[in-house]
């Protein structure tokens, strides 16, 4: 067997098995990016409040979570809380660990968004008597959140492929489901090559949706307000130097 | 004090108004950075309707003095009164004097991602409860007075330093404050732009609003200044009338500052 099946390949490629992996992977990648930056969007406010045991305890879940692999982590909820007498069932497991790690990573770029926002933006807010939720959801949020479209993309771009970590402890996402025909046809090549295309048609999907929100988000913005944002952390590292 | 005493026969609940409360009033007023002293014991008067210009090398302290009178930044020690209303870390007085107050700032800090109406219209929506179209025509008014009601839908980006500046001091205007802060609003911009946004703060002092601008227009301190107070090390070192500051300025550091910004 020294030959590659192209309409193999493409068989795979329509192979309704093989694409309810697929949308399990799209469903699963869907959760943990609503999840982790619900828990991620709390972590960074402990993280940036002024009580050190609150920023202390978000440091430290982002350090561990970010330390440590993704597989460590759904190996341990799946396999090693039972050993406590707690048991999820098998998806419970894959989404609990995809947003607890995705989590540690938003929370570190929902931050970073807040930090570039510049120090006059929330003073001119205090000036004009806006209330705090006022400013947070009009002034900050929306120029936090359009500096953090890029590394938010790039961070969704990586829990798509990290979705195939599942697999381990079986979920049958698209990658447990390339190998589950794998080893019933030993059509290595053809059936990852299918499973290939289809992480790339995903990820691509992803980046021309985030271009879209790029624009989208930044149609305001000119040649000022950048150069603003972008002084913005020195400001701020010196007003904690100051502190 | 006596007044109150001699008052007591009219009927004592009466608060006598003999002397007008001052617009601002700073008592021994200290600010620390660390261990920088910002400010420096710092006393200050300032009547309604009065126009003052702060002046004063960089470091002196003169941004830290105007944004601790709306409690921008929080003053350490000393005791300081708006408009009689004590600013003293409590929530209720700070948005008691911030509602007071208008600020200016040197890089403008307008809202970038909404436009120009968005930006004026925000506070009197949000924090006086205005209907929508009651702060559009609040906006407009002020828009028209500062005169660029034409570029109302633009968002900053799109507009020059001297419009976007005109657009803050609307936008401030819109929360009708009693006195207006400006901290250095002309710093920031292209020489050809400085006239528009000085020419704009003077029609506003024609009005007779209390204004108290950092500032290093002379020119402009000359013209619509009552008092220049001019400030190093974090302390008032002389207060004047424009005239007698410029002339006969009575500290050697207020000369040689003068020497050096006037060519």
């Amino acid at each position: 067997m020294s030959h590659f099946s192209p309409t193999a390949a493409v068989s795979y490629f329509f192979n309704y098995f093989l694409m309810k992996g697929v949308l399990v992977t799209i469903g699963l990648t869907v959760a943990a990016v609503v999840g982790g930056l619900v828990l991620g969007m709390g972590i960074a406010l402990l993280r940036m409040s002024s009580n050190p045991v609150l920023a202390g305890a978000a440091r430290f879940y982002i350090w561990f979570f970010r330390g440590t692999p993704l597989l460590i982590q759904l190996v341990v909820i799946y396999s090693g809380l039972p050993q406590l007498g707690i048991k999820f069932s098998v998806i419970t497991c894959a989404l609990v660990g995809l947003i607890l790690n995705e989590a540690a990573y938003l929370a570190e770029i929902v931050r970073s968004g807040f930090m570039a926002v510049s120090a006059g933006q929330r003073e001119a807010a205090w000036a004009l008597s806006l209330s705090p939720w006022v400013t947070f959801r009009r002034v900050t949020l929306p120029q936090a959140f359009r500096l953090m479209i890029p590394p938010l993309g790039n961070s969704i771009n990586s829990l798509l492929k990290a979705t195939s970590l599942a697999s381990v402890i079986s979920v049958e996402e698209l990658m447990r489901r390339s190998d589950m025909l794998m080893q019933e046809h030993f059509q290595i090549l053809e059936v990852y090559a299918a499973a290939t295309a289809y992480y790339l048609i995903l990820t691509s999907v992803w980046d021309a949706v985030q271009r879209r929100l790029e624009k989208h988000f930044g149609r305001s913005s000119a040649v000022k307000t950048r150069r603003v944002a972008a002084s913005a952390p020195v400001a701020q590292a010196s007003v904690e130097a100051r502190a | 004090m006596s007044e109150t005493s001699m008052a007591g026969t009219e009927g004592a609940t009466v608060q006598p108004q003999l002397r007008e409360v001052p617009a601002v009033r700073m008592e021994a007023v200290y600010k620390h950075y660390g261990d920088f002293t910002a400010l420096n014991e710092v006393d200050l008067k300032v009547a309604k309707g009065e126009k003052i210009v702060v002046c004063g090398p960089s470091g002196s302290g003169k941004s830290t003095l105007i944004r601790c009178i709306n409690h921008i930044e929080k003053h350490d020690e000393g005791l300081i009164y708006v408009n009689g209303v004590e600013l003293d870390h409590q929530r209720k007085n700070i948005d008691a004097v911030r509602r007071d107050t208008g600020m200016v700032f040197q890089s403008f800090n307008l809202f970038p991602h909404m436009t120009v109406l968005e930006n004026c219209t925000l506070a009197p929506m949000t924090a006086n409860g205005m209907s929508e179209s009651e702060a559009k025509d609040l906006a407009m008014h002020f828009l028209t007075k500062v005169r660029i009601p034409d570029q109302a839908e633009k968002f900053p980006g799109q507009l020059s330093g001297g419009q976007q500046q005109r657009v803050a001091i609307a936008r401030a205007l819109c929360m009708r404050p009693k006195i207006m802060l400006f901290d250095e609003p002309t710093s920031a911009l292209d020489p050809e732009m400085v006239k528009e946004v000085l020419e704009t703060m003077k029609k506003l002092a024609e009005e007779g609003m209390t204004m108290l601008c950092v500032t290093h227009e002379m020119g402009f301190a000359r013209e619509v200044a009552d008092r220049i107070v001019f400030m190093n090390e974090g302390k008032v070192v002389e207060q004047a009338a424009p005239e007698e500051f410029f002339k006969h300025p009575k500290s050697e550091r207020a000369r040689t500052f003068l020497d050096q910004i006037i060519h």
